[in-house]
């Protein structure tokens, strides 16, 4: 690949570091706050009625269900807002480009650093969850990893968004009509068993669904050969977004 | 490919639908000199930049930055390229350090020499003492220097500076002019785009005057003024109709004039005959300049 090389990436990541250090309160206030608000106010709210879902506490179940929930918010909003806000108002990636840097690298470097950064986040709520009864595995080791998975494809997917709207407030559209869904025909805040068999089947297509199949397989000491399945679902999702969002942004960058 | 051209263009063109941005636009921009691109807004000025850097595709035609094809070998040529852009496109939230020495490693410039590059690009900028400001509370002045300072800072060899003091008070604007012209005593190549005749006149060696995407002229500015407007100008001022007849009497006269506004210039008038310009009413002389050769090879004004 000409468009790539990861020579490039160091100078990307710079940036991110740079701006990062500057906003890292407010990133990781909202990142980790939402998903503790969803722990606590469905998992416990809710969990006051319903007692158990599979043989679990329902907090437990919320809470490894909200690690997703973290991942999304985590990392398609960052792809769609950052991506958007850096190109048409600041026109930093017009800059960028007339340095020996490509679109790919720019749109990769960005997505690998806030997968790493989702990996983080992610862990967040499943910590917060082991007061509650969610009991501490080795396996656990592996959530950093799904996170970071799940993530690329999600950032994949925001700068891809923010690559097709026009205006900024498009974003709502998306948000209402992709990613509410995706959250929701995914199994956090119960299992999609109880969804019509179509719904089941679409969820297939859903990466926020095999990153909590993953996550709960690691927590729970699950961890079987259909991990595999969920993991190369995951690798699909984010090689299809990815090839999306560096499609989408060459056009727009490069005319 | 003669060895001492630094940037070679060979009819390019773009057209984006419809319009035709650039149309096959051939130019050769020797080693170690300053060419102006003079022209109004929308002759295709930032097209033809943004071509060079490979960030706007070519229709037809070629262009080679030191001998890369653009085409094809865009990355490298980027690598020998600096550039100040138009519209400033710095991260503001980063300071004027941070913004310099990620230019650097953008620019791939050697982890031990960044430093150095730094500290250099900071003083030509003048903004030494300004390095940990934040780009936001920076003057428009300041954030032009650092902008072509930046440009300098993987020191390229052919620089490409995209209207570069546009918009600035004319204070800021010639600090700049010392600027460029320290940069182009360094022996750097340099591609200016400008619509400002006194930017194009104090820093190019060479003008090409760009109209509609295409040059349609070519020279020192020296040459450009005594082939098209001759060497000095009379301007005469009145009402329009005054100037009506002035025009048409000059013209029986076989001399070339332009209208400005409340003004009529007569060019070329070096040889003519004093007597009769005296009797068309009061004026003033003053040498020609690229305005009146642009407006005489184009009839449309350069701020339009």
């Amino acid at each position: 690949m000409r468009d790539f090389d990861v020579r490039s990436l160091p100078a990307i990541w710079t940036r991110e570091l740079i701006i990062f250090k500057r906003y890292w309160r407010g990133t990781t206030f909202t990142s980790v706050l939402e998903p503790l608000l969803y722990l606590f106010g469905i998992g416990l709210g809710v969990g006051a009625f319903v007692d158990e879902i599979d043989g679990m506490k329902y907090v437990v179940f919320v809470g490894t269900g909200a690690v997703a929930t973290a991942v999304l918010f985590s990392s398609v909003f960052p792809g769609m807002y950052n991506t958007f806000i850096a190109r048409v108002f600041q026109k930093v990636y017009d800059g960028i480009l007339s340095t020996p840097t490509t679109t790919a690298e720019i749109m990769i470097g960005e997505a690998v650093w806030i997968a790493a950064r989702t990996a983080v986040y992610g862990c967040v709520p499943m910590i917060a969850t082991i007061p509650f009864g969610l009991q501490a595995r080795w396996t656990m080791l592996f959530v950093p990893a799904i996170a970071f998975i799940s993530a690329l494809g999600l950032t994949f997917l925001g700068q891809f968004i923010s690559g097709v709207v026009k205006v900024i407030d498009s974003f709502s559209y998306f948000q209402s009509a992709l990613l509410t869904p995706l959250l929701f025909v995914s199994g956090t805040y119960f299992p999609i068993t109880g969804l019509p068999n179509w719904a089941q089947t679409l969820s297939n297509a859903n990466p926020v669904y095999h990153c909590i199949e993953l996550v709960r397989d690691a927590c729970f000491g699950t961890l079987s050969m259909s991990a595999w399945w969920h993991v190369a679902a995951l690798v699909a999702f984010a090689m299809v977004t990815g090839t999306l969002s560096v499609r989408t942004l060459t056009k727009r960058l490069v005319t | 490919m003669p060895r001492s051209s630094a940037l070679t263009i060979t009819d390019a063109t773009k057209r984006f639908g419809d319009f035709t941005a650039v149309d096959s636009l051939s130019l050769d921009v020797a080693a170690g000199t300053c060419l102006g691109l003079l022209g109004p807004n929308g002759a295709g000025k930032t097209t033809l930049m943004r071509m060079i850097t490979g960030q706007t595709k070519l229709t037809a035609g070629s262009i080679e930055v030191l001998g890369l094809d653009v085409a094809r070998e865009s990355r490298a040529a980027r690598s020998e390229l600096g550039v100040c852009p138009q519209q400033d496109n710095m991260d503001e939230q980063q300071t004027v350090r941070e913004n310099l020495s990620l230019w650097a490693a953008l620019c791939r410039v050697p982890r031990a020499r960044r430093k150095d590059s730094v500290a250099r690009a900071l003083s030509t900028a003048q903004l030494v003492e300004r390095a940990d400001e934040r780009v936001a509370n920076l003057s428009g002045g300041m954030r032009r220097r650092l902008l072509l300072g930046r440009a300098f800072i993987n020191s390229p060899r052919l620089v490409l500076l995209d209207e570069p003091t546009v918009g600035l008070d004319p204070q800021v604007r010639s600090d700049l002019w010392l600027m460029i012209d320290s940069m182009r005593r360094s022996g750097v190549t340099v591609v200016m785009s400008t619509h400002y005749i006194e930017e194009a006149e104090r820093l190019a060696d060479d003008i090409a005057i760009v109209n509609h995407g295409r040059i349609i002229a070519r020279g020192t500015p020296k040459q450009l003024r005594e082939l098209h407007a001759g060497l000095e100008a009379v301007e005469y001022f009145g009402p329009q109709t005054a100037l009506d007849e002035i025009a048409a009497k000059a013209t029986a006269a076989g001399l070339k004039s332009r209208r400005a506004g409340l003004s009529i210039s007569v060019l070329g008038v070096e040889s003519a005959d004093q007597h009769l310009l005296e009797s068309w009413g009061r004026h003033s002389r003053r040498p020609t300049n690229l305005e009146d050769v642009f407006v005489l090879l184009t009839g449309e004004s350069l701020d339009a």
